[in-house]
């Protein structure tokens, strides 16, 4: 995070969700997830986040509901505080320092004020060693609080959440490390160990991964790196205790969890299947298949309604009693590495990456929100260690969007690669990419780079791919030729090559009337139109890594780095080098709408980005130092409102946004501070402190809704204050006949008055009155202040109050008919009724 | 919870023909009668009223055959040498024809001895026609001349001796009774005008000229000589228009299908091409059993017949609808549309209650077992007898889908011997096939590797592994020879190629002086 005037890298989206179980909470209508340096605070039935609760500095390792609030739930950090927040309003209420970085939190309910957390045994970050620690937390009123008061419960535990619990009633807690299980029990202050063989017969592994404990019943149930489950029984003595062993997983278990009443043990592992053994009964086990990817955690609501499983490609999924998912939490995907680049789709503005394995992900940079995956490689996916799966490792749209191409490959030991090339068509009504044409084998070897042509007519589409057999191929549509009963497909137009060298990277100009295909050191053009090869271009004698044609008034200018850590610029006008540099490029790309080049550029451990126009070789605006490591993948967004910032540092940012994959694939971006501001503006607007998940449907009715209630409020207010005298009136009014009544115009004032006055008060009233009539005689002449008292609150009389609320608006005439009518003696008429 | 994704089945394109609207309308003809004639036949034509007879001009006599029967209606024998170009006047009731001995004679459909004789030519005539007024004659002979005769007198009206060779075909224009059109051997077309004495254009075709076509809206003309058609458009004062080399010998014969949407060519070649004549590509073509000489189609296409050097005629008639669809009807026999929609269309009310229904996933036999993760039952599945045999594909398909799942050789062990000769007779049958031998291969290794220990126990096995390295030797040697060809087309192309030189040689070294001379003022980028 460096700070360079006011242009500042902010993470953007795409932090994990799946690093830490998640917390349901009581009424199920929540889910509590640790994500990043965040906690976020999701909505089990729309999905939506809700809150986000931010404060923690550096990454969040457990959350955790107070045994003793339900409403409020404890989150722990590296950062060494354990924060205790209201997550219904996303309010921080206390910070705990602890003084060491916490890794997991654990409470129990017998244990009123102790929570117990997991730390390094040594104070430095580096120690291996993990001991289990009981806080006492300290009785204090204020905001941070430092909780000094901790003793040691167990030593060398394991920093894995998930491998440690309590036990029925926070009796003992136990906790698995390696081939060890210890269990700690608090009455006795004595710990137990039981320790199992490293490798059985049959060459099973028996580490054990994660534990629970039932509820109800002393057992603990471990579950081991060759996919078996143990449940242990009798281990409050060192010698009898007993296992019986469960086996269906065949790989690792990583997840077990007893459901609330412990009727169920839920496992799961790298299957991605759920599966529901009966506790008791363990042969009847239920599945749930298919989950999408390898299960990391497993949570169960309080009522044992919901289960919430975590994947590992950072997806939340909530299951109704294991039979129906009934929604999906999806994150950004970040798998081992982003094969793909990192893409825009011209149409939706998306970030296109990796997803799942064997999809594409589309995720909206605007609302940080993953839009839908889709499925590239359309097989279905095994779940197995060591399988030599298909990955998605390129893909390239056209300008108007219409056209997706995506390479998958396979590479299986000792046999020739499988290569697909498949070309998606955008269709208008499903609003998504339509396969077209698959190409198995386009290629021999390797695909280095593919490319769209960016002919602006948008008529003819072209496709070039360069390959590492030494060709590089030309794709067309053809126009017309196409048979009736199947649309048109693509086929190959044109095989190129150049002295039999491997081609690497390819490159269109704007007007899509030059190709620029690199072959080693040479940088051969060529005319699409006619395939002709126009000129090579050369800078010895290291090859070219990456090519870039310069835009709008850059037109002319060729952009390339080689290996040896040169930037070249060359003029197609004279074919000659124009500039060049020496720095070493990691990577270097061009922004679609403005002239702008990008070249991150990394110098001892950390990576500098420079932005610079082709024209000149000084630089537009430079930052050092952006992030650690090298940048390999970056892409120019479109904004969606252009930015007026007239600052020369910060104008590049204007029309595009800049975002970058760093070595840790954290997806970063750069912002200026008006944005932020402008951002912060618009996220406080929409901070509504209601605990209904906010939904953009929320926003529409949820006002109208609220409303609603008030003005049912005033309603139900006007229509139950008691009105004694005034009710029995009206009653007397309706119900006797019209015939025996008096004028109307003597009843009106009659009914009025017994909407104004109550008895007890009445006297009073008219006093009050009467002396409101002088004043009214004094200040008659200023109109204003008269009609700004009006509605002056009188404590005394809330029977006037209400009927003012009711009818708010009185002109100065009927007030005066008002109290006019009140000064009359209605006694008569009203004993009348009464009699 | 994802549904299970079926197993992928590749399509491979199809080979042979495309199946287009032109194969499916040209196909849509009966076997053709063939009938014997006496010599050649050089000329069909059919009477452009209600039963379309078609004269059929071959040796000394003209047959006229009736639409649907098979020996002549009528035979005109009337000839002293080989008799030419027999043509029906517009109503149908006289017929024109040249003869070898250079008279034309006008012949009455109904009657048997000519009408008129015309004299005057002194060589063959080839080319007779009439003009669009009915009282004219235009004829073509060998003796370089086209005249113009008077039916009702007898008498000839002109003579043209613009021609330098054998005048062999002419058309006159259905439009216009002066303009005609004749093509000769000299290469060259003429429009002739009967009110002036010259000829108002000529075109140069090039080749000795076969065969004239006029389009209906007679502003293109269709010219036949050599292997080329060439299109003229007579509007714009003959400019030629497009050009075709479709055939491999002489062109013989043109004609127009009766929508004016395609033209048929027929040719010594033994073809008959059909073009679209909006792109004048070639959209189907037909064969017979020797060089055609002359093509007809009757009026809405009913039928095509062709005349051969062999004396046969052809002819093919058009399948009745009915006919056409109990053949597709007796092909299969599919459900109703009832029967697809029953139930699907139905509306609900306002205050229906709406049940969804999950849509259920149909999935093949070895899907399901794949699902379950039963591979052998899966493979065995794939190689039940009806699918090895018809869709190899899906045994390919699911051989290639146990690899990927890295249990192909847990399917493929433990088999009997019985089992394992089908597999063997599958690989055998397969393995070469470009389309499959990708995935065949690999699993013919594997099966190798598996069974490696019991090679030489069971004769019937060893028997259908020797067949396999048979095989696979003849196809080893095979691709050898291919792949020498390819080395000798690839030197030839390569010599017959100019030498493509990149137009700008010192453009390398330009840009290491460009290096050098940038290196002493080279702009730093420098952070600012």
């Amino acid at each position: 995070m460096v700070e360079h005037g006011d242009i500042r890298v902010v993470h953007r989206g795409g932090s994990k969700i799946n690093s830490r179980e998640p917390v349901v909470t009581n009424d199920s209508r929540f889910l509590l997830c640790a994500s990043g340096e965040r906690v976020k605070v999701f909505s089990t039935s729309t999905e939506e986040c809700v809150h986000d609760l931010r404060g923690h500095t550096d990454l969040v390792t457990g959350v955790l509901l107070r045994p003793t609030n339900h409403l409020q739930v404890y989150s722990c950090s590296v950062d060494g505080t354990v924060r205790l927040w209201d997550f219904t309003d996303g309010i921080l209420i206390k910070t705990y320092d602890i003084g060491y970085p916490v890794y997991a939190i654990y409470a129990s309910a017998n244990h009123e004020g102790v929570f117990f957390i997991v730390t390094p045994t040594q104070s430095d970050n580096r120690s291996e060693l993990f001991q289990l620690v009981a806080v006492h937390l300290p009785q204090s009123g204020d905001q941070l609080v430092e909780a000094q008061e901790l003793s040691a419960v167990l030593s060398n535990v394991s920093s894995n959440p998930a491998a440690t619990g309590f036990g029925r009633g926070g009796e003992y807690i136990a906790s698995a490390k390696g081939l060890h299980l210890e269990v700690y029990f608090f009455k006795k202050q004595k710990s137990y160990r039981f320790s199992l063989k490293e490798d059985n017969k049959k060459g099973g592994k028996n580490t054990l991964m994660c534990i629970a404990c039932h509820p109800k019943d002393d057992c603990i149930a471990t579950g081991h790196e060759d996919g078996k489950i143990r449940l242990w029984r009798n281990f409050n003595h060192k010698k009898e205790y007993t296992y019986t062993t469960l086996h269906w997983h065949h790989n690792a278990v990583s997840s077990l969890r007893f459901t609330p009443e412990g009727t169920n043990l839920l496992s799961g592992g790298l299957e991605s299947v759920l599966v529901q053994w009966r506790y008791n009964q363990e042969s009847e086990r239920d599945f749930l298949p298919r989950l999408g990817s390898a299960i990391t955690h497993i949570a169960v609501s309080p009522d044992g309604t919901l289960f919430c499983t975590s994947h590992s490609d950072n997806k939340i999924t909530i299951i109704q009693s294991c039979v129906k998912v009934s929604a999906v939490i999806q994150g950004l995907v970040n798998g081992e590495s982003v094969r793909t680049d990192l893409m825009v789709d011209p149409r939706s503005k998306s970030l296109v990456l990796n997803g799942k394995p064997g999809h594409l992900q589309f995720y909206s940079l605007q609302r940080d929100k993953l839009l839908y995956n889709l499925d590239i490689v359309q097989q279905e996916y095994i779940h197995e260690l060591g399988l030599q799966q298909f990955e998605v490792v390129k893909v390239a749209f056209d300008a108007p969007g219409n056209w997706m191409a995506t390479v998958e490959e396979r590479k299986p030991k000792a046999a020739e690669p499988e290569i697909n090339l498949k070309l998606w068509a955008f269709d208008e009504q499903t609003q998504s990419f339509v396969l077209n044409t698959t190409v198995s084998a386009p290629h021999e070897a390797q695909i280095t780079s593919m490319c769209f042509s960016q002919a602006a007519d948008g008529q003819t589409s072209m496709l070039v791919s360069a390959s590492e057999d030494g060709h590089f191929k030309a794709w067309q549509l053809p126009r017309s030729a196409c048979t009736e009963d199947e649309g048109p497909s693509w086929s190959c137009d044109f095989v190129g090559d150049y002295r039999g060298l491997a081609p690497q990277c390819c490159c269109f100009s704007a007007d899509g009337s030059l190709l620029a295909v690199s072959f080693q050191e040479v940088v051969t053009v060529w005319s699409p139109a006619s395939w002709e090869l126009l000129t090579t271009l050369s800078q010895p004698p290291k090859a070219i890594r990456d090519l870039c044609f310069g835009r709008l008034g850059c037109s002319k200018y060729l952009m390339g780095t080689t290996a040896s850590n040169l930037l070249c610029c060359w003029n197609l006008l004279t074919c000659s080098l124009e500039w060049s540099t020496s720095m070493d490029v990691s990577l270097l790309l061009s922004d679609p709408l403005t002239e702008n080049m990008a070249a991150f550029c990394c110098q001892a451990e950390s990576t500098d980005l420079f932005v610079f126009k082709p024209s000149e070789p000084r630089p537009v605006a430079s930052l050092k130092a952006v992030c650690s490591g090298k940048v390999t993948r970056a892409v120019f967004a479109p904004r969606e409102e252009m930015l007026e910032s007239c600052e020369e540092s910060s104008q590049w940012l204007n029309r595009s946004q800049l975002y970058f994959l760093t070595q840790h694939m954290d997806l970063m971006t750069f912002t200026t501070k008006a944005e932020e501001d402008r951002l912060a503006a618009s996220s406080k607007q929409l901070f509504i402190d209601d605990s209904v998940a906010m939904t953009p449907f929320y926003l529409l009715l949820g006002k109208h809704r609220k409303q609603e209630n008030q003005d049912s409020l005033t309603r139900l207010s006007a229509e139950l204050m008691p009105l004694p005298r005034g009710s029995l009136a009206i009653k007397e009014l309706l119900q006797s006949p019209a015939h025996v009544l008096p004028s109307t115009s003597v009843l009106c004032s009659m009914f009025v008055e017994s909407l104004l006055v109550s008895v007890a008060d009445g006297s009073e009233e008219s006093k009050h009155a009467e002396e409101e009539m002088e004043s009214e005689k004094e200040e008659e002449d200023s109109e204003g202040e008269m009609e700004s008292r009006t509605p002056r609150p009188e404590p005394a009389s809330p029977g006037l109050q209400s009927a003012e609320s009711a009818a708010p608006a009185l002109t100065k005439a009927q007030l005066k008919e008002l109290r006019r009518v009140k000064k009359l003696d209605h006694g008569w008429l009203a004993d009348l009724l009464l009699s | 919870m994802a549904s299970f994704k079926p197993t992928k089945i590749q399509v491979y394109p199809k080979l042979g023909e495309k199946v287009t609207q032109d194969t499916l309308y040209w196909k849509n003809y009966k076997a053709p009668v063939q009938i014997k004639e006496f010599g050649a036949i050089t000329s069909i034509d059919f009477s452009p009223v209600a039963p379309h007879n078609f004269a059929v001009t071959a040796f000394t006599r003209i047959h006229i055959y009736g639409p649907f029967s098979q020996e002549p209606v009528k035979t005109l024998t009337r000839f002293k040498d080989t008799a030419y170009c027999g043509r029906f006047r517009s109503d149908g009731q006289l017929l024109v024809a040249g003869c070898e001995d250079s008279v034309v004679r006008l012949f009455d459909v109904s009657g048997k001895a000519a009408l008129r004789m015309f004299r005057g030519h002194t060589k063959a005539v080839h080319v007779t026609d009439f003009t669009s007024d009915r009282y004219q004659i235009l004829t073509g002979s060998d003796d370089y001349t086209c005249r113009l005769w008077d039916i009702p007198n007898a008498t000839e009206l002109n003579s043209y001796r613009e021609h330098t060779d054998y005048v062999r075909c002419g058309v006159t224009s259905k439009l216009n009774r002066d303009l005609f059109i004749t093509g000769s051997y000299d290469h060259t077309l003429k429009l002739f005008d009967a009110r002036a004495d010259k000829s108002v254009m000529t075109m140069d075709h090039g080749q000795p000229v076969e065969s004239l076509l006029l389009y209906p809206s007679e502003g293109l003309l269709v010219s036949a000589g050599g292997r080329h058609v060439k299109v003229w458009d007579l509007l714009k004062g003959g400019q030629p228009l497009v050009s075709m080399k479709n055939h491999h010998k002489t062109v013989t014969c043109l004609c127009l299908s009766s929508n004016g949407q395609r033209l048929l060519s027929a040719s010594l070649d033994r073809h008959v091409k059909v073009y679209n004549t909006t792109n004048y590509k070639v959209v189907h073509n037909f064969d017979y059993a020797a060089s055609i000489l002359s093509l007809a189609l009757a009026p809405n296409d009913e039928s095509i017949v062709a005349g051969m050097t062999n004396s046969i005629l052809s002819i093919k008639h058009r399948k009745s609808p009915e006919e056409s669809a109990e053949v597709s009807g007796q092909q299969r026999r599919t459900p109703s549309y009832r029967v697809f929609v029953k139930g699907k269309n139905y509306a609900p009310k306002q205050d229906d209650y709406l049940v969804s229904k999950p849509v259920k996933q149909h999935l093949a036999k070895y899907d399901k077992q794949l699902r379950t993760f039963n591979v052998s039952n899966s493979l065995d599945t794939a190689l039940a007898t009806w699918t090895r045999l018809r869709k190899p594909e899906i045994t390919v398909a699911v051989i290639k889908e146990l690899d990927r799942r890295g249990t192909l050789k847990n399917a493929l062990a433990g088999r009997d011997e019985q089992w394992l000769a089908r597999l063997l007779n599958f690989l055998i049958g397969n393995l070469v096939d470009p389309r499959f031998a990708a995935v065949l291969a690999p699993a013919a290794e594997m099966i190798l590797d598996v069974y490696r220990r019991v090679v030489g126990q069971s004769p019937l096995v060893d028997r259908q592994l020797l067949r396999l390295q048979e095989l696979l030797e003849r196809e080893i040697d095979y691709q050898q020879d291919l792949l020498e060809v390819l080395g000798m087309l690839d030197t030839l192309f390569a010599s017959s190629l100019p030498r493509l030189e990149v137009p700008h040689p010192g453009t390398s070294r330009a840009n290491g002086l460009a290096q050098g001379e940038a290196g002493t003022s080279r702009p730093q980028l420098q952070a600012t």
